[in-house]
């Protein structure tokens, strides 16, 4: 299992802020996960070792984490928030929206491997309510039309 | 630590600093609900069944992770706490099955009783539950995850009482599930903890699920029967139609040595008690084939037999070979039998560890021997050889226990990388085999490095740190022998408070030993030679030294051992003897199955095991404990009735060897069949009473008084054990002994899913085995 230089430099800086080893594991994974894409059994197997932790340990982890994912996921994964604020300010919709748009459900990837969809709770970003996060970036006072737009930028990304 | 002074429901309650609150209302009585909370786990905090008021705090706190402070007025039950409790189970039932007329736990749930004190069978749910079939983890684990109400104790079971880590909770909230640790089954150490300690019926077992209803059986707490650590264990027991069967294993009553814990032999293993191969009929050797016959026919050949070749050829062309399972009595008498009604000193046993040479080097000396809950509390633990964790589950749960739980420091001395060695202070890798030079280092001897490895510095500051410890315990393998146990005593010596722990195979390896199951030496390793007690108190016992168990088959072989009396055990294939040595031999073998050794006999009777029987066995730590009959097979006997039957066959005044028969009439009841209860009732009577039966010959208590009389350190409280308590032997008085071959020590092939002929006829431990695919036992002899 191969990480970046960077990934390293951070890991091994990280080991020497907490007292146990076992304290790294949750920006760990999130660096991983950035890096690999997903956490999958090698990358597990490889962060259990370096941890000194059960490969059941992280998996317990990653599975309270809804960041954290062990599968595959498309380049752009797409939240739309549904929760209180957003619904009022029709996040529901933007949802069913972006379902028809890019033709998959909550937790589905585009054949592409180009979108995922996730249906999330609050992600803080209520006072600018309906609002969507698109891996870490935020995209706020959405309606569809916007909604289009935002995807449409992306797909030109690539 | 200092007291603290609280007032709990208006009691003043004293207590040292540091107590969790749950824990002081507990030793006033009261009694805090509680779901999550396990003494000696670490706190979670999860359930909030626990909630109590405390003055001055604004909200209801969780009496299990609060920590008692001066002054503290506390209230356990008021409505408001009802209410809060109440609510607590009404969420708790909001997904749960109520399947409880068909589920294990069934009238022992910690649920059933939460809900009938605070009532909340009303829900406010009405979405359909969530349901989800039951899976099978293992072989012995089975997983309801509806029922399951999120305690976590079988996660922090796992993890930390037993360091196997095999379960953990996946997802978040609502959602949080249990899981094995390879995605859809385990592979752990199958001990059954997390089944044992859950509060409901959502981990259940193999062994037992929807068997029967706890309050369908009669439960009977004796010993377990399979390692030498003798671990207390409840036999859930009911009628069957071959006697008593029985169903489950457990201690939650925390009494004993082990408190709850069991490995998965003395859980599970109780199975081959019950085996349809067990022998239920005498066997009498007619043309070539062993043939049924009835009790009386068998005794009388026996007997003829025996009194015939004593007299014709003298006691030296008969030899006697005793088990390790067997109880203290039945080993006791059946050496007496071999030395006063055979007149033959040909006594022998499979020996697993250095016996004699551990007594003869702490003769003399006081408090020298470690007792299994000094491995718990010593403040430091030197473990020389041996893989505990295999071959001594329990020893390896105490240590563990001791290192987490009042910080011990464990050092290991192995061969091989042993799991124990996660929680050892210091660990050393040694060669196979220098074992016995690590000792003689420990003693001074600075020659014997050679052959340890490693450098010379590391293993002087060992010893040196070594020196520093006080009441050091220390535990040593059968690697260790002769030389090197003398070696390690003198070293032990330099420590303050020291004591040492022989590990020895079987359940009662060392009562084998010290009840004399020796050629040279009579109970208490008192040479035979040597002019004493045994040889006023029994008369005319032969003072040259017996054969040892090899020297037997050889005296067969040249046609001089005209008669073998083998009882509960199975040298032909534990010591690879050629079976045909014993041809032209008498061979009369006593067993549970029909085993290598048995096909060869002339007469089989079919025996009881310990889960049958009453009396007394001695774990590797020399701690003396109670068995009590649970289990029964009709068509069997006990051991000690088949010797005293095989002493009257032969003409022999039975009074002289079970001295019986001082006490007062009484009803001794039925010991089978519909009034079986009534025997019970009353022997239970009697020992309430502080009377003991010994009405009858058979009565193993009436040959315990003699133990009791004439073997040092067996002179114990009798009240204490009667009451069930375990209770130090020890070897300060013991007899001088006499030099053993090293080479008639040959451990067991045991392990933690193996346990000789009693595992061969388990089929837990074969599907254990099986599932893990390792080598079922059928491949390795067996004792
Ligand atoms: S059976 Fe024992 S080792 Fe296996 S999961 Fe349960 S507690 Fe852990
Ligand atoms: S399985 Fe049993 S012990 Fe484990 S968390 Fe669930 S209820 Fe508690
Ligand atoms: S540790 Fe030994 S005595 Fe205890 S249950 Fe296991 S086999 Fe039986
Ligand atoms: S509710 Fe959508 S961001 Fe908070
Ligand atoms: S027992 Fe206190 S929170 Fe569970």
């Amino acid at each position: 299992m191969k990480f970046s230089e960077e990934f390293e430099k951070r890991f091994a800086d990280m080991l020497t802020h907490y007292p146990t080893k076992r304290s790294c594991l949750v920006p760990t994974l999130l660096y991983a996960q950035d890096e690999a894409g997903y956490l999958s059994d090698e990358v597990i197997a490889e962060l259990a070792g370096r941890l000194e932790l059960t490969e059941l340990d992280v998996r317990n982890v990653i599975s309270y984490y809804s960041m954290l994912t062990t599968k595959p996921r498309g380049q752009y994964n797409v939240q739309v928030c549904t929760n209180i604020a957003c619904m009022l300010r029709g996040g529901e919709e933007l949802l069913e929206h972006c379902k028809k748009k890019l033709g998959i459900g909550h937790k589905g990837t585009t054949p592409d491997g180009q979108f995922s969809l996730e249906e999330v709770e609050c992600i803080g970003a209520c006072s600018w309510a309906p609002a969507v996060q698109v891996n870490y970036d935020f995209h706020e006072n959405l309606t569809v039309e916007k909604m289009d737009k935002v995807l449409a930028g992306y797909q030109e990304k690539k | 630590m200092a007291d603290v002074n609280i007032t709990v429901d208006g009691k003043a309650v004293k207590t040292p600093a540091g107590t969790l609150l749950i824990e002081a209302c507990k030793s006033v009585g009261i009694e805090v609900p509680s779901f999550c909370y396990y003494p000696n786990l670490s706190l979670q905090g999860a359930c909030r069944m626990c909630l109590v008021k405390v003055e001055k705090m604004p909200k209801l706190q969780t009496a299990c992770t609060t920590v008692v402070a001066e002054g503290m007025i506390v209230t356990t039950d008021s409505d408001e706490i009802r209410q809060a409790r109440k609510g607590m189970v009404e969420l708790l039932l909001g997904n749960h099955p109520l399947d409880c007329p068909v589920c294990d736990a069934g009238g022992e749930c910690e649920l059933q009783d939460m809900t009938f004190s605070y009532g909340a069978a009303e829900s406010k749910y009405i979405e359909p539950k969530n349901h989800r079939e039951e899976q099978q983890w293992s072989p012995v684990v089975f997983f309801d995850r509806p029922r399951c109400i999120l305690c976590y104790r079988c996660v922090r079971v796992c993890n930390e009482g037993m360091d196997v880590a095999a379960l953990g909770v996946q997802n978040r909230g609502v959602s949080s599930i249990i899981a094995p640790n390879n995605e859809d089954h385990l592979e752990c150490e199958e001990c059954g903890m997390c089944i044992d300690i859950c509060p409901v019926g959502a981990l259940t077992s193999g062994s037992y699920r929807y068997k029967t209803r706890p309050w369908e059986m009669n439960h009977v707490g004796t010993v377990c029967t399979h390692c030498g650590d003798g671990c207390k264990t409840t036999l859930g027991v009911r009628r069957a139609d071959t006697g008593m069967e029985i169903v489950r294993g457990d201690n939650r009553d925390k009494s004993g040595i082990n408190n709850d814990f069991l490995c998965i032999k003395g859980r599970y293993a109780f199975d081959f008690a019950n085996h349809q191969d067990r022998l239920t009929q005498p066997l009498i050797r007619k043309n070539g084939q062993l043939t049924p016959a009835t009790w009386e026919e068998a005794f009388e050949l026996i007997g003829k037999k025996f009194s015939a070749i004593r007299e014709k050829d003298g006691g030296q062309a008969i030899g006697v070979i005793g088990s390790n399972h067997t109880t203290n009595e039945e080993n006791y008498l059946l050496q007496k039998f071999a030395r006063v009604v055979l007149g033959s000193n040909n006594i022998d046993h499979h020996r697993t560890a250095d016996f004699p040479a551990f007594a003869a080097a702490l003769r003399g000396r006081a408090n020298a021997t470690a007792s299994m809950r000094d491995v718990y509390n010593a403040p430091a633990v030197l473990l020389i050889g041996n893989d505990p964790t295999e071959k001594h589950p329990l020893l390896a749960w105490q240590i563990r226990s001791n290192v987490r739980l009042h910080r011990s420091r464990l050092y290991v001395v192995n061969s091989q990388p042993i799991k124990l060695r996660r929680q050892a202070a210091g660990f050393q890798l040694i060669p196979a085999g220098a074992e016995g030079a690590f000792a003689a280092f420990l003693a001074g001897e600075d020659a014997a490095l050679a052959s340890l490895g490693g450098s010379k510095d590391g293993w002087t500051a060992l010893r040196d740190k070594l020196k520093t410890e006080e009441n050091l315990v220390i535990v040593f393998g059968s690697e260790l022998r002769e030389g090197d146990i003398t070696a390690l005593v003198k070293f032990g010596s330099a420590v303050p408070g020291a004591k040492f722990l022989a590990l020895a195979d079987y359940a009662n390896s060392r009562g084998a030993a010290d009840m004399g199951l020796y050629p040279d030496l009579l109970p208490g390793y008192l040479p035979v030679a040597e002019a004493g007690k045994f040889h006023q108190e029994w008369g005319g016992i032969p003072s040259a030294p017996g054969l040892s168990l090899p020297e037997m088959a050889e005296s067969a072989k040249a046609g001089k051992l005209k008669a073998l009396y083998v009882v509960g055990a199975n040298p032909i294939a534990r010591f690879g003897i050629d079976p045909f040595v014993f041809s032209k031999s008498f061979v009369v073998v006593q067993d549970m199955f029909l085993t290598e050794t048995a096909v060869i006999a002339d007469v089989v009777l079919p025996a009881a095991n310990a889960y049958e029987k009453s009396g007394s066995v001695t774990n590797t730590s020399g701690d003396l404990q109670l068995v009590k009959k649970a289990g029964e097979v009709t068509g069997t006997k006990g051991d000690f009735e088949m010797i005293v039957r095989i002493a009257d066959a032969m003409g022999f005044d039975v009074r002289q060897l079970v001295p019986f028969g001082r006490g007062t009439r009484a009803d001794m009841g039925q010991t089978r069949g519909a009034q079986s209860g009534e025997a019970d009732r009353h022997a239970v009577w009697l020992e309430a009473n502080g009377l003991e039966l010994k009405m009858s010959p058979f009565d193993p208590m009436a040959i315990l008084d003699e133990i009791q009389r004439l073997v040092p350190g067996y002179n114990i409280s009798r009240l204490a054990l009667l009451s069930g308590n375990d209770q130090q032997t020890n070897f300060a008085a013991s007899g001088p002994a006499v030099a053993q071959k090293p080479e008639l020590i040959v451990p067991a092939a045991d392990g933690l899913f193996r346990s000789g002929t009693l595992g061969r006829y388990s089929h837990t431990l074969h599907s254990v085995m099986e599932n893990k695919d390792r080598q079922p036992s059928e491949e390795v002899a067996a004792d």
